[in-house]
């Protein structure tokens, strides 16, 4: 019998050379900056665009393979948790807040991201940087979908996860702050848009968002959450890489290009971080059952790794963020001042909020004994004293919000935690309000673009948030019940305490139900 | 120094793989999470396709990584025998 010789495969360096290079064309019949017209206005210089490669070599045909396991595995888990009554295995209900947060205001991201990479793919003269975005956007769209499939589980059992992918993204205040930082990226060149998503989001901040939060998922017995979390994150470590080496690439193409990527560099950076102040929420807050504090999750994820990568960008002529400065200051206290407008403001959200009880409090200022007992327990205190009266204090009136990151002016000043920090610029004879001088600085750079931002509270209060046919002249009209009716919210179901909700009383009759026999 | 990291989620194809990890790289740190591990490293972390086979019996491609990876940290380079995430670029 003939033995079969093996056939000699292509190792992985030149198999990556064959399949990504020479896929283009010069073209002909059109100059080439006519076909690439977003290559050069941000003015980056490029020489050569050889020079980018993607150092996990992955080509298309491996891509596939890969992915498929990927999703093979996620959707067997995803039937065994559907058909093992996986919603009763979570801590409890309120842990719920959190993936409502996690669907309603990250899973719309991932789907403008993927239209965001395939752009920028579209963009890129090079080939190299357009196979890897094509990659990154094929990914994107995946979490999209995976993160909504998996939760729709939950959907069948719980309030509040109707409509956050599709029409809340769109409308609810505290959503448009991951919205509005898609949305700058989007609308910015391809360079920029790489530094924004793929090295200040993908490589910085996304460690924050998906490593503690879904080990913290698993923690609290969401199954559905951690495979898919993980599923998505197995990709994010490819996105990291390419962030990273899209960064270097600009830096070593040409010196001028220093001054734009750190200018980018440091917008983006505290973009991100603002956007993550909700994540600090989770982790601190929302988590029934906790895995790291936000201040622990940040000195690991941010300072640490972070601190790696911006000593060896420092070669480069990459100077840190100035806004780290504050970020140091601010990790003592964001997650908290968030949480306390939260739940003062749930009665115009889709998801609930609960004051921290005895047990968690002593949690929270163990983690933050410099912080949390000075300035907020007796705030939490305050608040459960009223709620015990029956008077759960909400707030009647609409936060204003800031200019640049659209979170409400709830951030106190570097120097002061008792004082909220306002700071104020003036274009064009009309006055904008920011949050930091992190957000004034990028307002003060950029004005033009962010003068038209869409400041949910603003259109409010204008009258541009009711379902058609409103009429605001109406004996008894009720401008809250209006603009919840237009975000799809029920607030008797979605939104308020959790104590009380229906959330809360379905969530135990069922577990009930699921050990007993009456 | 610099520290580089991996993040892989704790499955029966990882175990193999993280045991070669630490045989590897005495100098790196074994941090146990929920659902996952992370192995620390001052500076460098090398991953040998070798290593992985022995301790399996079968053949491994070393891009078989992704379908458990979680996250990485430092500079990666990758090719048939070896991943190196490094701080050293």
């Amino acid at each position: 019998m003939d033995m079969k010789a093996t056939k000699k495969k292509l190792g992985l360096k030149e198999k990556y050379a064959h399949m990504t290079r020479g896929l283009d064309w010069e073209t002909t019949y059109q100059p080439k900056e006519k076909v690439f017209p977003q290559a050069t206005f941000e003015g980056i210089k490029v020489h050569d665009w050889d020079k980018w490669e993607d150092p996990f070599r992955l080509t298309m045909d491996s891509y596939w393979k890969y992915q498929a396991e990927k999703e093979r595995k996620l959707y067997a888990v995803l039937d065994a948790f559907a058909q093992n009554n996986g919603h009763l295995g979570i801590t409890d209900a309120r842990y719920l807040s959190a993936i409502k947060l996690f669907l309603t205001g990250i899973s719309p991201l991932e789907y403008v991201a993927h239209r965001g990479f395939a752009a920028a793919g579209r963009n890129f003269p090079g080939v190299g940087p357009r196979v890897a975005c094509l990659m990154q956007s094929i990914d994107e769209v995946r979490h999209a979908q995976t993160q909504i499939h998996a939760l729709s589980n939950y959907n069948k059992f719980y309030e509040g996860f109707h409509a956050g992918a599709s029409h809340q993204i769109e409308r609810l205040w505290y959503l448009s702050v991951p919205k509005s930082f898609f949305d700058d990226a989007f609308s910015a060149g391809p360079f920029e848009w790489m530094i924004a998503i793929g090295f200040s989001f993908e490589y910085v901040l996304t460690n924050l968002l998906f490593v503690p939060f879904m080990s913290g998922a698993a923690y609290n017995g969401d199954m559905a959450t951690v495979t898919f979390g993980f599923s998505a994150q197995s990709d994010e470590a490819r996105h990291m890489t390419l962030g990273l080496e899209c960064i270097k690439f600009m830096l070593e193409q040409d010196p001028d290009n220093l001054p734009i990527v750190q200018k980018w560099i440091d917008k983006w950076a505290w973009r991100g971080i603002r956007v993550l102040s909700l994540v600090s929420t989770m982790l601190d807050y929302m988590l029934p059952k906790r895995v790291m504090s936000w201040k622990e999750a940040w000195e690991i994820y941010f300072e640490q790794n972070g601190g790696a990568l911006f000593n060896d960008l420092a070669k480069y002529g990459i100077k840190v963020p100035e806004c780290i400065a504050q970020c140091t200051v601010d990790k003592e206290h964001q997650s908290h001042q968030l949480w306390l407008t939260l739940c003062t403001h749930s009665h115009a959200m889709g998801l609930h909020t609960w004051l921290p009880n005895a047990e968690e409090m002593d949690w929270l200022s163990a983690k933050y004994p410099n912080t949390f007992d000075k300035y907020y327990r007796p705030r939490f205190d305050q608040l459960r004293e009223l709620a015990d009266k029956g008077e759960r204090f909400y707030a009647n009136t609409l936060p204003m919000l800031c200019q640049v990151c659209q979170i409400p002016m709830l951030f106190t000043e570097p120097d002061d935690p008792t004082k909220i920090c306002y700071r104020e610029s003036e274009f064009q004879g009309e006055k904008y309000h920011t949050c930091s001088d992190g957000c004034k600085h990028i307002f003060d750079d950029e004005p033009e673009k962010y003068i038209q931002a869409w400041l949910p509270v603003h259109q409010v209060y204008m009258g541009n948030c009711w379902p058609e046919g409103t009429d605001p002249t109406a004996e008894g009209f009720n401008p809250l019940a209006k603009y919840l009716e237009w975000c799809h919210i029920d607030l008797a179901r979605d939104g308020g305490d959790y104590e009380g909700s229906s959330d809360q009383a379905n969530f135990a009759a069922w577990r009930g139900a699921a050990t007993q026999n009456t | 120094m610099s520290t580089v990291f991996i993040a892989f989620q704790i499955n029966e194809d990882t175990r193999p793989i993280i045991e070669a990890i630490l045989a590897d790289n005495p100098h790196a740190v074994l941090d146990e999470q929920p659902a996952m591990v992370k192995i620390n490293a001052e500076d460098t972390l090398v991953i040998k396709r070798e290593s992985v086979e022995e301790l399996i019996g079968r053949k491994f491609d070393l891009q078989e990584l992704q379908v458990n990876l979680i996250t990485i940290s430092g500079h990666l380079d990758e090719d048939d025998d070896t991943f190196t995430l490094s701080w050293k670029n």
